[in-house]
């Protein structure tokens, strides 16, 4: 890519470009290790979750300042303008991942008081498709690249058909005998957290697109 | 009384400026090449692009200012509601009423009050009658009236630069020109004089059209509906601003307004 005339924007690009990077790196971090405290029984590593969070929070208000700091002194334009408006959003999701992760955490924390239930091969199914949803949004948003985001978006509903049918599994067992409700209701919450966080991937995947292309692909036909 | 072409052309939502293939050169400088685009009525048209790029040039065709430098040339058609200027029955005097223009510098005439530069154009093309009333419109119209209504009889000299200019936007005003072309009218002006000279323009907008060149790029995102980008004499790309400050389709456009030129 071009250089700019001024390199210090360039260097103050690329500085953006890495904290999001960081962050990016940070949060999948914490949904792999929020759900091994889970499946591996580890309290001591979920509340290393919980305490990894901090940075996560340091890095989203460094990454604001940055892209407010870009607006204000460089007043951007085109690709420039759409990569800093980019960057403001997606940082918005990340954090939000990062904190799906401590809520799995903390109920990873509370189910490790109580004998397990039956294993649940699905949550784990889910847990790998949401971090890789994760992975493959940051890969679209670092290589520019809006096929990869294209995908992320499509393999959304993959995700979702295997939260519902983890939800029926799950209520299955609640209704198999009363004393599973209390745990399969805290798995719930982890399905739901991880569905979630799939979610905010594809927002991040919609915002590559848009950043690339353009092209908002966000909410189609609402703007008639 | 408009020609009856122009009526025509204008009933047919035909552009307000229709430029066509035109070429401009300065002895043998090349300095336009194969220029086309149009420019819709009450709209406004920004220039940007590098200097000597060819965006001044291109207004000083707008107005048959361009013929004046000596050794200047140019082929292609520049047409205003429908009618070319160089038509033989096209009197330069009388297109450059219509066609008005505004410089970089403010150049009120010195030994003449802040009243008699409105009214200079008027005296010039042989109007005749009460200019009082038309020295206030014009003046009111360029947003300069409350600050000048007690000392109309004052040298234009005695206003700040960013007076001047609007002075001089009066001036231009008052011959009643249906184009109003603008190079660089702010670049000599401090912040608030600028912001005058923006809210004047987006104001004149309802009234008739304006074609400003500038090297200030947030300025030309806030004052304008369509922007070109102007390189080496070329018209590179040209579309809604909104589009070209966030979306350009030509690398060379992209390069250029997020500073990546040279």
């Amino acid at each position: 890519m071009k250089a700019h005339t001024d390199k210090t924007y360039d260097a103050q690009l690329d500085d953006l470009r890495n904290k999001l990077l960081t962050l990016g790196g940070k949060v999948e971090t914490e949904i792999v290790s929020s759900m091994r405290s889970l499946t591996e029984r580890d309290s001591k590593l979920a509340e290393n979750v919980i305490g990894q969070d901090r940075e996560v929070n340091r890095l989203e208000l460094e990454i604001d300042e940055a892209c407010r700091r870009l607006l204000v002194l460089r007043q951007p334009a085109a690709s420039d303008l759409r990569f800093i408006t980019t960057a403001l959003k997606i940082v918005v999701d990340l954090e939000r991942i990062g904190d799906l992760a401590v809520n799995i955490a903390e109920r990873a924390m509370d189910l490790n008081q109580s004998p397990p239930l039956k294993p649940i091969h699905d949550l784990v199914k889910l847990a790998e498709l949401g971090q890789r949803q994760v992975r493959a949004s940051l890969d679209a948003f670092v290589e520019g690249d809006p096929a990869k985001a294209e995908a992320v978006i499509r393999n959304d509903d993959l995700l979702d058909s295997v939260y519902h049918n983890l939800v029926n599994e799950l209520l299955g067992l609640m209704m198999e005998d009363p004393r599973n409700i209390r745990r399969a209701n805290s798995l719930l919450f982890v399905a739901k957290h991880l569905e979630r966080l799939g979610d905010h991937a594809t927002n991040v995947a919609e915002m590559v697109i848009y950043m690339v292309r353009g092209t908002d692909v966000r909410h189609p036909g609402s703007r008639d | 009384m408009m020609p009856e072409a122009a009526v025509q052309a204008r009933e047919a939502g035909a552009p307000k400026i229709d430029v066509r293939q035109l070429n401009a050169w300065f002895k043998l400088n090349h300095a336009l090449r194969n220029v086309s685009l149009t420019v819709p009525d009450n709209s406004v048209l920004a220039i940007i692009g590098p200097s000597g790029c060819g965006k001044s040039t291109f207004v000083r065709c707008l107005n048959r200012m361009h013929e004046l430098v000596p050794g200047a040339r140019q082929s292609g058609k520049v047409l205003v509601d429908g009618q070319d200027l160089h038509a033989r029955r096209v009197d330069p005097v009388n297109l450059r009423r219509r066609v008005g223009m505004v410089f970089q510098r403010a150049n009120p005439f010195p030994t003449m009050s802040i009243a008699d530069n409105v009214a200079a154009g008027l005296r010039l093309n042989g109007v005749g009658g009460d200019y009082e009333e038309l020295v206030e419109n014009s003046l009111r119209q360029a947003a300069l009236w409350d600050e000048v209504k007690d000392r109309l009889r004052h040298s234009a000299l005695s206003l700040s630069g960013g007076q001047q200019q609007r002075l001089c936007i009066a001036r231009a005003l008052a011959v009643e020109p249906e184009v109003l072309l603008m190079d660089e009218p702010a670049s000599a002006l401090d912040p608030i004089a600028t912001a005058r000279i923006e809210e004047l323009i987006r104001e004149l907008r309802e009234s008739l059209t304006i074609v400003i060149v500038t090297h200030n790029m947030q300025q030309a995102a806030r004052v304008s509906d369509a922007t070109a980008f102007f390189y080496m004499g070329e018209l590179i790309e040209h579309g809604p601003t909104e589009q070209i400050f966030t979306n350009p389709r030509e690398p060379r456009t992209e390069d250029y307004v997020t500073g990546k030129f040279g």
